[in-house]
C-alpha cells in the first residue's frame, strides 16, 4: 500500500494553482494577538465584582477586630487589617522575607515538576495498560487520603535530608490530582476516534499521540491545576520540618513567637502564591486547549 | 473526465479495479458462555470491486457488527472476510470507514483532519496538504480546511469524514449510517452528493442503513438482513440508470424496487413475530 502511494505525482493540473495549498495549512491556533486578551464590559464588569467583594471582605475584617467583637467567634487577638499590612510592609522591606518566599517557591518548583513528569506518566500508562492499572490503583487508593502531615515523621526518617523530605511532601499531595485526572483523561478516549484513525493506518502509538493524549488534555490541565493547589497546601505542612525557611516555616514561626499579625501575613502569602500559581498553570496549559475555545 | 485529473492520475492509482469483497461464512457471537450474544447468523457475501451495496436492516440485527468484521475492528467468530482475496485481521488504510457519530478529531483542523491519512501514509506535509485540498476541494469544503470539526455542520462534517476516508485512496468505502443523524432535507442533498463522488472517485462502497428510500436510491445491490440474529434474507438488484438524483423517487422502477424490499422486510418481521407467537 504505502509502497505505491509513494510513487505518487501530483498531476499536472494541479502543479500551478498551489499557493491555495500555502494559504490553507492552519496557523498555530493562538496567535499574540489572542495572547493579549481584549477587555469586554462583560469582564470589567466582573473584575468591578470582585474588587467590591475583597473590599467588602476587608472592611468586615476591620469592623469585627476594631470593634473586638466575641460572638462564639472570638475577634479579640485577630489583628486588624491595618496591623497586617503594616507587618506585610515592613517585611517587605527585609531580604530574609524573600528569601523565604524563594525557597518555598524554589520547593514547590521541584515537587511540582517531578509530580507532573511522574503523574502524567503513571496516569497514561494505567489508562492504557490494564495490568498497570490493577497494580497501582490499590497504592493510590490507600495513600491518597492520608494527609500531608501525617507524613512529616516518617518522611523525616526516610529522606536524607530535610530539604528532600519537604519537596517529597510537597510533591505527594501534587501527585495524585494528576495521576488521577491524567487517568480518568485517557479513559474518556471516544472508542470511535481510535477505530477512526487506525482506519487511516494509524499505529498504535499514532494513536497514542494524536487522540489519547489530545482526548485526555482538558482532563490532564485540570489535574495540573488542581495539583498546583494542593501542592502549596502541602508545602505548608512539609515546612513544619524546616528549621530555617519557608513562607510555611515563617508562618509556623510566627506562631510560635505568637506574633498574630504575622501569622495572617503568611496565611495570606500562601494565598495569593497558591492562587497566582494555579493561575499560571492554568495561562501554560491554555494554548493546548485553543481547539475547544473556537469549538465553543 | 477533469474531475478525474485532480485525484492521482488513474494509472498510478492502485485502488482502481480492486476493492472485491468476501464474507465467506462469518458469523459473529460476542462473549462467551452464558452470556455469549450471537449478534449475525452465518453469512456468505460478495461483492464485486467498484460495486455499491447497501446493507439494510431493522436496528440491532448487527449491521454495524457485519461492517465491522469488513473493517477489521471486530474478528468474526467463524468464517472470514477477505478484501482481495487477503484476509482481514485488523483496520487499514485500504478499507475507509465513515460513521454516523461525528467522528474527526476535535483538536484537528478540518485540512489536518484529511491530511491525517497521506502523513500517516508516510507523504511529506505538502504532499498531503495537496492531497487533503483535493479532497476538500471533491466534497466542496476547501474554504473551510481551516476551522475545527466541532464549527462546521453535521452535513459538512460529514462530507469531510468522506473526504478524509477517501485521502487515502481506499479501494473500499465503508459506510455505517452515515446520513443517519441529519436532517431530512441535507440527507437528501448528501445522499446526491455521496453518489457524485462516487461517480468521480470509483470505489467500493458498502452502506449501511435502516431506510429503505435511502438503500434503493443509492445501491446497485441492496443486501436485506433479517432481525437479529442477522442474516442476509435477499440481495435484490436496483437497475435504474445513473446518475441517479432524487427526482426519479417518483419513477416506476424505483417504486417497484422499493415495493419489493418492503415486501421481503414485511415478510420477514411477520414470520418472526409469529415464531416469536409460536
Ligand atoms: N462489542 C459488543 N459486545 C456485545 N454485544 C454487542 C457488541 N457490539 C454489538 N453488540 C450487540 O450486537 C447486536 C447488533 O448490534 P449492531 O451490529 O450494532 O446492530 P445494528 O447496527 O444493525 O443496529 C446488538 O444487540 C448489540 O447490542
Ligand atoms: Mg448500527
Amino acid at each position: 500500500m504505502s509502497q505505491a502511494l509513494k510513487t505518487t505525482e501530483t498531476p499536472p493540473v494541479n502543479a500551478t494553482p498551489e499557493p491555495a495549498v500555502v494559504a490553507s495549512p492552519a496557523p498555530p491556533p493562538a496567535g499574540p494577538t489572542l495572547r493579549l486578551p481584549r477587555i469586554s464590559a462583560a469582564q470589567l464588569g466582573n473584575l468591578g465584582l470582585v474588587a467590591l467583594s475583597l473590599t467588602l471582605g476587608v472592611l468586615a475584617w476591620h469592623l469585627l477586630t476594631a470593634n473586638n467583637v466575641d460572638f462564639y467567634i472570638n475577634f479579640q487577638n485577630v489583628p486588624s487589617p491595618w496591623r497586617v499590612f503594616d507587618a506585610f510592609v515592613t517585611h517587605v522591606q527585609t531580604g530574609i522575607f524573600w528569601t523565604h518566599i524563594g525557597v518555598s517557591m524554589r520547593r514547590i518548583l521541584i515537587s511540582y515538576s517531578l509530580a507532573c513528569a511522574l503523574g502524567i506518566g503513571i496516569g497514561l500508562v494505567m489508562g492504557r495498560s490494564r495490568l498497570a492499572r490493577a497494580l497501582i490503583m490499590p497504592y493510590i487508593e490507600v495513600v491518597r487520603p492520608i494527609p500531608a502531615v501525617a507524613w512529616i515523621p516518617l518522611a523525616i526518617l526516610m529522606w536524607p535530608t530535610e530539604e528532600s523530605s519537604i519537596i517529597y511532601i510537597t510533591f505527594l499531595g501534587a501527585l495524585f490530582p494528576i495521576v488521577l485526572n491524567t487517568l480518568h483523561g485517557v479513559e474518556q478516549t471516544p472508542e470511535v476516534l481510535v477505530r477512526a484513525t487506525q482506519s487511516l493506518g494509524a499505529s498504535r502509538w499514532d494513536v497514542f499521540r494524536h487522540v489519547v493524549i489530545p482526548a485526555a488534555l482538558p482532563s490532564i490541565a485540570a489535574g495540573l491545576a488542581i495539583g498546583m493547589g494542593v501542592s502549596w497546601f502541602s508545602l505548608l505542612a512539609g515546612e513544619i520540618i524546616s528549621g530555617q525557611y519557608g513562607i510555611g516555616y515563617f508562618t509556623w514561626n510566627a506562631y510560635s513567637l505568637i506574633n498574630y499579625q504575622d501569622i495572617v501575613v503568611g496565611m495570606l502569602v500562601i494565598g495569593f502564591l497558591g492562587t497566582g500559581s494555579t493561575a499560571a498553570v492554568k495561562l501554560l496549559t491554555a494554548p493546548m486547549l485553543a481547539w475547544q475555545k473556537r469549538t465553543r | 473526465m477533469l474531475d478525474i485529473l485532480k485525484f492521482k492520475a488513474p494509472q498510478q492509482r492502485d485502488d482502481i479495479g480492486k476493492g472485491r469483497i468476501e464474507v465467506k461464512d462469518v458469523s459473529i457471537t460476542f462473549g462467551k458462555g452464558k452470556s455469549a450474544y450471537r449478534a449475525t447468523e452465518t453469512t456468505d457475501i460478495t461483492i464485486e470491486a467498484g460495486e455499491f451495496v447497501c446493507i439494510l436492516g431493522p436496528s440491532g440485527c448487527g449491521k454495524s457488527t457485519l461492517l465491522n468484521a469488513i473493517a477489521g475492528y471486530v474478528e468474526p467468530s467463524t468464517g472470514a472476510v477477505l478484501v482481495d482475496g487477503k484476509e482481514v485481521r485488523k483496520p487499514g488504510p485500504d478499507r475507509g470507514m465513515v460513521f454516523q457519530q461525528y467522528s474527526l478529531l476535535p483538536w484537528k483542523t478540518v485540512y489536518e483532519n484529511v491530511a491525517f491519512g497521506p502523513r500517516m501514509a508516510g507523504h511529506s506535509r505538502t504532499e498531503s496538504g495537496s492531497t487533503a485540498n483535493t479532497f476538500l476541494e471533491l466534497v466542496g469544503l476547501k474554504k473551510f480546511g481551516d476551522r475545527y470539526p466541532a464549527e462546521l455542520s453535521g452535513g459538512m462534517q460529514q462530507r469531510v469524514g468522506i473526504a478524509r476516508a477517501l485521502a487515502n485512496y481506499p479501494s473500499v468505502l465503508l459506510m455505517d449510517e452515515p446520513f443517519g443523524a441529519l436532517d431530512a432535507q441535507t440527507r437528501l442533498m448528501m445522499q446526491e452528493s455521496l453518489l457524485d463522488i462516487w461517480r468521480k472517485f470509483g470505489t467500493t462502497v458498502v452502506f449501511v442503513t435502516h431506510d429503505v428510500d435511502e438503500a434503493v436510491f443509492l445501491a446497485d445491490r441492496v443486501l436485506i438482513m433479517s432481525a437479529a440474529p442477522g442474516r442476509i434474507i435477499e440481495d435484490v438488484r436496483i437497475d435504474l440508470p445513473r446518475p441517479r438524483s432524487t427526482d426519479m423517487a417518483t419513477e416506476p422502477a424505483y417504486m417497484q424496487a422499493r415495493q419489493h424490499c418492503l415486501a421481503t422486510i414485511k415478510a420477514e418481521s411477520r414470520k418472526s413475530f409469529e415464531s416469536q407467537n409460536a
